[in-house]
C-alpha cells in the first residue's frame, strides 16, 4: 500500500483521469466472445455486417472488461483500492467494431467518507469510452474504495 | 400467447452453476482486471477480501455465458402470435449492479434470470426493451451479484 498515487484524499470532486487508448482487434473480440457471449454477431464478420451493430462488434460485457483494464492501467493499479461494490449503471451506446481505437476518461462526480471503517472512503466516478470519431460507446457509474493516505502509510 | 407469457414474466429461470477455480480467477484477472486479490493469494490475504477472489466483471461475464446458453431455450418457445415471432437484439446496458460478496476461488455460484417487465420504445418502433433481474448465489445461498440488465426485442 506505501507509495501508491492515489489513496482516498487524492481524489476529488470534478478531478478528470485520463485512461488511455487501446485499440481493439478482431481477435481478442472473437476470443472472448467465445468464452463469455457467443452470439454471431460478436464471432463473425459477416454475421455482424448482418446485425443491427453492422460489423464484427465486442460483447458490450467486453467493452466493460477493457474499461476496466483501461482503468487498472490509468490509475487504479496505483491506488489503495479496495475494490467496489458495484455500477450505477452501464449504458453500451454503440458498437464497439474491431479496428476501433477506444479512449477513457474517468471523472469523480462525489466522494465520502466510510462511516463504519475510518480508515478508508468512497469515490464516485463516472467514466466514458470514446472511439476514434469521438463518439461515446460507455458510459458508466461506479463508486470505489480507497484506503485513506494516513492509514496505508 | 402474449409477449408476457412469451418472456415468462416474473418467473424466476435458474441458468446454470459454475465453481470458480483459481487459476481461471487469475487468468481473467491478468487480462482484465489486474488488482493484486484477482491475481495473487498472498497479495489477497492482506486485502479487504482476505482471500483470493474473482473480478467483478468474471462474475458478471460469467453470467452472460449461462444465461446465452439458455436464452436457447427461451427462444425455441412456441409463438402463435398475434404478430411476427420476437427476436432478441443487443442490450442497451444495465443498472444497480451489485457485487454483494466476492467469489471466492472455490465458490460454486448459480445464475438466474426472471423477466420483470417490457415497453415500447419512442424511438424505435417495432421493437421494446424487455428488463431482466439477473442474480448470482453462492453455493451457502447468500447473493453475490444482482443487476437489472436491459435488452431490445423485435416484435413488430
Amino acid at each position: 500500500m506505501n507509495g501508491k498515487k492515489w489513496a482516498f484524499e487524492d481524489f476529488e470532486e470534478g478531478g478528470v483521469l485520463e485512461l488511455g487508448s487501446k485499440s481493439v482487434t478482431a481477435e481478442e473480440i472473437i476470443e472472448f466472445a467465445s468464452q463469455f457471449d457467443a452470439q454471431p454477431m460478436h464471432l463473425d464478420e459477416e454475421a455482424g455486417k448482418a446485425s443491427i451493430l453492422g460489423g464484427l462488434s465486442a460483447s458490450g460485457w467486453h467493452t466493460c472488461c477493457m474499461f476496466m483494464r483501461m482503468m487498472c492501467d490509468g490509475f487504479l493499479l496505483d491506488s489503495t483500492s479496495q475494490g467496489s461494490p458495484g455500477i450505477a449503471y452501464a449504458r453500451w451506446k454503440k458498437p464497439v467494431l474491431a479496428g476501433d481505437t477506444l479512449t477513457g476518461r474517468s471523472t469523480v462526480t462525489a466522494k465520502r467518507e466510510s462511516a463504519s471503517r475510518q480508515n478508508l472512503g468512497f469515490v464516485t466516478v463516472r467514466h466514458e469510452l470514446s472511439n476514434q470519431r469521438g463518439e461515446v460507446v460507455l458510459e458508466l457509474e461506479n463508486t470505489g474504495m480507497f484506503i485513506k493516505r494516513e492509514a496505508a502509510a | 400467447m402474449s409477449l408476457d407469457a412469451f418472456f415468462g414474466l416474473g418467473e424466476t429461470i435458474t441458468l446454470g452453476s459454475h465453481t470458480f477455480e483459481p487459476d481461471e480467477i487469475k487468468a481473467f484477472a491478468r487480462k482484465y482486471d489486474p488488482q493484486p486479490f484477482h491475481v495473487d493469494e498472498e497479495a489477497a490475504k492482506r486485502s479487504v477480501f482476505g482471500r483470493l477472489c474473482a473480478s467483478g466483471w468474471h462474475t458478471a461475464s460469467m453470467w452472460m455465458r449461462y444465461n446465452l446458453k439458455k436464452r436457447e431455450d427461451t427462444a425455441a418457445r412456441p409463438w402463435n402470435g398475434p404478430g411476427p415471432r420476437p427476436e432478441f437484439g443487443p442490450s442497451p446496458g444495465f443498472t444497480d449492479l451489485k457485487w454483494l460478496k466476492p467469489v471466492y476461488a472455490g465458490d460454486t455460484i448459480t445464475f438466474t434470470r426472471t423477466a420483470i417487465s417490457h415497453r415500447t420504445m419512442a424511438s424505435r418502433p417495432g421493437w421494446r426493451i424487455l428488463t431482466i433481474r439477473c442474480e448470482a448465489h453462492n453455493q451457502d445461498g447468500a447473493p453475490v451479484l444482482t443487476f437489472d440488465s436491459a435488452v431490445l426485442v423485435k416484435t413488430g
